[in-house]
Order: structure tokens, then sequence, then C-alpha cells
């Protein structure tokens, strides 16, 4: 979908509702099922995912369109991107501990877990995929993380619910999660064809 | 009218969950007896089947895990009426077999059984068999009344989609209320769910805000959109869906301002799909975004409910 | 020596059964989910991250005594990311419609979370040998899941099996299984099958210790 076509609206419920991250591209379903049990811990990574998919879709774009396309290496991408998300992931989390101690005493201990989230690494490769310019990339990597915030706090409401619910024991923990996953995944096929 | 307020959940509060139940079932007569005038001996065929099976489900989950059995508690019985009232009555009877197993086993008793499941389960099921089989689930028998005789479905018979929601505009409006349309058992019938929402008001079965500010919603969305906004809720489900699917206690939010918000977003969502979405129909789509989301309702409602009372006491 | 041979058994063992990355471990749900629409996707997927999980975790224990502990993952990251590149052109090259359908799951084999972390719980720790016999042993547990819940979703999601029709005429496949919802719930419900047996299974031996 291009921005162009379709305007920023559209764009948006597409990043969030239609193409979720979870729900329908299945991006970052680890941090998904490990740090949803609590509402505010999933917002809090949700947010913190958030910054980071922003600036590393604005990063690896500068550097595939100004470095790896101009040298012909665009077959380092994935290594490339890697380490681009690494670097801004530390650099944002020594910048957050100096500049921001309140937003980092409540984002700090979720960056680390964010170098490993294949979402970030996804939406970085998904924007090159999709022939998206700058400001698409950017929108794109911002969306797609609030949908992915969408998604991790929604189950970690339910989950809270749960917490005292009589659930047979070989379902308790991840494979409960997944089948919760699941059906979430059910309403949100009602989004199909939407933009 | 004096509003009762109780903060609980209203099943501890009021009645056993089997009265609770019964007033359900009592309320769903008039759309059960409709749907089975208007569709035939078929459309008895399918809800009976879809009853039976979730009872039986329900029965042999709670033998096999060595729970005590809540047949009589009759939530089984409903869910049953209700995968069967919001199927079209021409489905292979295989269907109801399969949506009863899905909703009781799966959403319902995984969960830990009545009250611990976060997704209505007749509603969970059926949207499970319309992304499936949308084929079956969108081709509607046209009111036919055949009793004893053979009614299964002939291409003759049935409309090849779910057309009666877009092109409305051929249909008198005596026969949307009475029902006489192609659609799903429980739905076409606006008469008899009205009927059931008086009785589940008046017995305080459920209160208004969900279903009223639901249906109120769309109204005034497909007014603003250029409808007709009588027909536009007398078409297609939603109806049925606020009055009987939406109000599901387990589901939606406990505090009435949350079921207020509850009911709004499920109209939005509704309007929306319609509008502008890949299906005719969002009513099903709509509860089943809005169950997920109920958790987080309740948080945010409790608290400002609690500010209010501080507010009160000084 | 016998004792040595048992030992890389066991390491083999260990990875398809009592540490399965998928059903015991639950790590990489994202290509688990996202590609077993079909039992060949699912083999393929599992292949891929095998020959990578293979090849990180030999380089990985050969360089162990050398790589700093501070740059360690790093460094672990830079190793596997050369393999995921190895893989992707191969792939490119032989297999383009396999590797057309996996799609951006290839190179996110990168942050499959078992690859670092048997290098980090594993290679790092162990000499070439077993280090091999784990990646092995890993890979095929991952493999051997993923290709199962890709055959449940495309037997009963399309009726067919590699493509082959395996159901007969009358059955009507249950498209859901073939979209996301499916991937999730058969995922779900086969940790939680897998859950139960395995924990019968434990009560039942250890009632026979107790007997003997």
């Amino acid at each position: 979908m291009r921005l162009s076509e379709i305007g920023l609206f559209l764009f948006m419920v597409d990043c969030i509702l239609c193409n979720n991250y979870i729900f329908s591209r299945f991006l970052g379903c680890c941090p998904f099922l490990g740090v949803s049990s609590k509402v505010e811990t999933a917002a809090g990574m949700g947010l913190a995912v958030t910054f980071v998919m922003g600036l590393a879709s604005l990063f690896t774009w500068a550097v595939y369109q100004y470095i790896l396309l101009p040298l012909e290496l665009t077959y380092l991408n994935t290594i490339a991107f890697i380490f681009i998300i690494a670097a801004l992931v530390q650099f944002v989390e020594m910048f957050m501990k100096k500049s921001l101690p309140a937003l980092y005493s409540a984002l700090g201990i979720y960056l680390p877990l964010i170098t490993t989230n294949c979402a970030v690494l996804g939406v970085a490769l998904l924007n090159i995929q999709s022939n998206y310019n700058l400001l698409e990339s950017v929108l794109n990597g911002v969306f797609g993380a609030l949908g992915f915030m969408l998604a991790i706090v929604m189950m970690a409401g339910v989950r809270e619910r749960l917490e005292t619910s009589d659930i047979p024991l070989p379902f308790k923990g991840f494979s409960i999660s997944l089948i919760i996953a699941g059906m979430m995944s059910v309403a949100f096929l009602g989004f199909k064809g939407l933009v | 009218m004096k509003l009762a307020v109780s903060s609980g959940p209203h099943i501890l509060t009021r009645e056993t969950t089997q009265t609770l139940m019964l007033d359900v079932i009592i309320a769903l007569i008039p759309t059960v007896a409709a749907g089975i005038y208007i569709f035939g001996s078929r459309a008895a065929l399918v809800l009976a089947i879809s009853v039976f099976s979730s009872v039986l489900f329900e029965f042999i989950w709670r033998k096999a895990l060595k729970k005590s059995l809540t047949i009589k508690d009759l939530s089984a019985v409903v869910t049953g009426l209700l995968i069967g009232l919001n199927l079209p009555s021409s489905v292979p009877l295989w269907m109801p077999v399969l949506a009863s197993a899905l909703a009781i086993i799966l959403a319902k008793q995984l969960f830990g059984g009545l009250g611990h499941n976060f997704m209505n389960p007749a509603l969970f099921a059926r949207a499970v068999l319309l992304a499936s089989w949308p084929l079956h689930m969108t081709s509607y028998n046209l009111p036919q009344r055949v009793f004893f005789g053979s009614s299964a479905p002939t291409g003759v018979d049935t409309l090849a989609s779910a057309t009666p929601l877009i092109n409305s505009s051929g249909l008198s409006m005596q026969d949307l209320l009475l029902g006489n349309i192609p659609g799903s058992i429980g739905e076409v019938c606006k008469i008899a769910i009205i009927i059931g929402f008086l009785y589940l008001l008046f017995t305080k079965t459920i209160t208004w805000e969900v279903p009223v500010s639901f249906i109120g919603t769309v109204a005034l969305l497909g007014w603003l959109l250029g409808e007709d906004p009588v027909r536009y809720l007398l078409t297609g489900g939603v109806l049925f869906g606020a009055v009987f699917m939406a109000t599901d206690y387990v589901t939606n939010p406990v505090q009435r301002i949350g079921q207020f918000i509850f009911g709004v977003l499920c109209g939005v969502i509704v309007v929306v799909i319609r509008k502008y979405g890949g299906y005719p129909e969002g009513v099903t789509y709509a509860i089943l975004f809005m169950n997920c989301i109920t958790p987080l309702i309740d948080r945010y409602s409790k608290k400002k409910i609690y500010g209010e009372v501080k507010k009160n006491v000084q | 020596m016998s004792n040595k041979t048992n030992n890389l058994r066991g390491v083999f063992i260990n990875g398809i059964f009592n540490e399965n990355p998928t059903f015991r471990l639950v790590l990489g749900t994202c290509p688990t989910i996202a590609v077993t629409t079909s039992a060949i996707n699912g083999i393929g997927m599992g292949l891929a991250a095998t020959f990578v999980l293979i090849g990180s975790n030999m380089v990985i224990s050969l360089l162990r005594k050398f790589i700093p502990n501070k740059v360690r993952i790093p460094a672990f990251i830079v190793v596997i990311c050369t393999f995921v590149t190895i893989v992707q052109m191969l792939m490119q090259a032989y297999l383009p419609s396999l590797y057309e359908s996996l799609g951006i799951f290839i190179p996110l084999i990168v942050v499959n979370c078992i690859i670092l972390a048997r290098a980090e719980a594993f290679a790092a720790k162990n000499d070439v040998l077993h280090s091999a016999v784990d990646g092995i042993g890993m890979g095929l547990g991952f493999t051997l899941a993923i290709t199962l819940i890709g055959i449940i979703r495309e037997m009963l999601g399309a009726g067919t099996v590699f493509g082959n029709q395996v159901m007969g005429a009358g059955f009507e496949p249950m498209l859901l299984l073939v979209l996301a919802p499916g991937g999730f719930i058969v995922y779900g419900l086969l940790l939680g099958i897998i859950n139960a047996i395995s924990t019968r299974r434990a009560s039942k031996k250890s009632k026979e210790v107790k007997t003997a």
C-alpha cells in the first residue's frame, strides 16, 4: 500500500488493524507471548518497541539507500540491519539513562530485549521489500509498532483476567496464550479488505 | 425509574446461573419459534443438533476431567441455541456439531468453564465457520415454511450470497419486521427479537446499555452515511447481535459506563466493516473484537468510578 | 569411550525430545506460526534453520576461546548472519519457489531465538563435535515439530499433504487452519496436548520407580 494512494489515515488503519504485526504478519511473537502477563509491562514494552521501530526504520532505510545500494552490497543488508538495530538500542538506552531518566526507568528493562525482537528487523526488511520511501518507512515502523502494542496490551488484559481461572494444567502458560492469540486473530479477520 | 446499582458481576448478586440462563432461554423462545416457522423443519433440526451436541460436549469434557458437572446451569443449552440461531438453516448438519465443539471445548472449557471465557463462545464458533466455509455460511435459504417434507436446500431455494443486506430496497417493511427474508435462523424476525429484548429488560436479566448504545450508534452512523436508519437496522444481524450476543455477562464490561463504551464501539466497527470492509456484515467481528478489549475497558472504567466515589465523599 | 558415545546420543536426543525447541522451550515462535501453512514450507524452514544452527554452533565452538566475553553476542550474531546469508543465496539459486513462499522469514533466522540460545548455552561451552551434534538434534527437533504443524494445517485446512490429495472427495477443508488464526490455535493445542502426554508419562514413571 502506497501512502500517496491511500492517505495517512488508511495507511495507519492498514498497519494497525488489517496487517497487524502479530495477528497477520507473525512478527514479534516472542515478546508478545513472553512479556504480556501484566498490562503495564505490556504497554511499556509496546512503547519501547514503537520508539525503536520508528528509529530503526529511519536508519536502516538511509543506510540501505545511501550506502549498501551505491556500493552494490545489498546482500549484506541483514547483517548491516541487525548491527544498526543493536547499536541503536544501545544508544537509545544510554541517551535515555542520561536525559530521560523517568522514561528510562519505565522502559529501560525492555530495551535489551528488543534487539532480538524480529518485528524490528522484520520492519526494516519489509520497508526495503515494499520499495517504501523514507516517510513511508518511518510511518510503517511507527504504526506497525502501535499495532504490536495494541495486540500485546489486549493480550495482557485477557491474561490478567485469566489469572485465577481454572485452566487445565497442561494448557497453562504458552499453550493458552497461543490459543488466545488465535482467537483474537479470528476477530481481526473482520478487518480484512478494509483498505 | 430506579436503577439498581451493583458493582460486581450480576450473576452472583441477583440469582443463580440457572435461573438467569432460564430467563435467556425464555427470551429466545419467540426467536426460535419464528425461525422454525419461517425456515421450516430444517431449522428445527439445526437447532436441535446444536443444543444436543453443546450439552454433550460439555458433559464429556467435565466428565473426562473429573470436574463437577455443569449441565444443570443451562449455560450449554443457551450456547447451543445461540450457535443454531447464528447459522443459516441450509448448512450441512456436521457444521452445528463442529461449532458446538469449538464453542464449548475451545472457547469455554479450556479457559476453565463458564465465567472464564474471554470471548463469546457461540460467536467465536460462528466466526470460525464463516472464515472456513464462507459459501455454506452465506447461502441462505429463502423463507420456505417446509415441514416434514424434504426441505434440503436445492439450488433454486438458495441465494448465492449475503445479498439481502446490500440490496434491501426491494423488501417491504413488513417483510423485514416479520422476518420474511433470507438470513440466519435467528436474525431475521425482528419482532421476535424485540419481544425477547423487552423480556430480558423487564426481568433485569440484562441492562439497557449495551444493546441501546450498540443499536443507536449503528442507526446514527447509518443515517449520517445517507442510509435509511430503520432499514439499516432491520437488515443484517445488528438487532440479534446487540440483544443476544453482545450482552453475554462474561464477555462484556462489568461497569455500566464500560458497557456503554462497549456498545458504541461495537456499533462503530459494524458500520465501518459494512461500509468499507471486505465482508457484507460486521456484527460478529465487531463483538468479538470488543470482547478482546473488554478487560481493558474494565480496568479503565473501574478507576474512573473509584475517582467519582472519592469526590462524593469529600 | 562408550560413555562418550552415550553422551553424544544424549545430546542428540535431547534436542528432539526433552528440550525440543518448539514444544518444550517454546523458542522461535514466529516462523513456527508464520510458515506452517503447508508441510513443505515447514520442512524447508526447518532444514534452513538446521543448516544455520549446525554451522553457527560449530564455528562458535571453534572460536569460543578466542572471542572476548564482552563482545561475544555481537560476534555470535556475525557468525549466525554469515550462515543465514549463505542459506539465503543457496535457496534463492536452487529453490526459488520455496524461497519466495518463506519470504522474510529466511533472513529473520538471524533473530530466531533458538540459534542464539544454543550458541550461548551450548556451543560457547562445549567442543566442536558435541556442538555439531547439538545443532543437528536441535535443528531436527525444530524441523520435526514445524513439519508436524505444517502437515496438520495443510491436511485439515487444504485437504493435502506435501501437495498430494489425502482427504476423500467429500471432505470440505477448514480454511481457517491455513489462515492466520490456524497457526496460533494448532500450535497452542499441540503444545497443550504434548504437555499432557509428557506429564502423564512422568507420573507413570515415578509410580513405577516407587513400586520398584
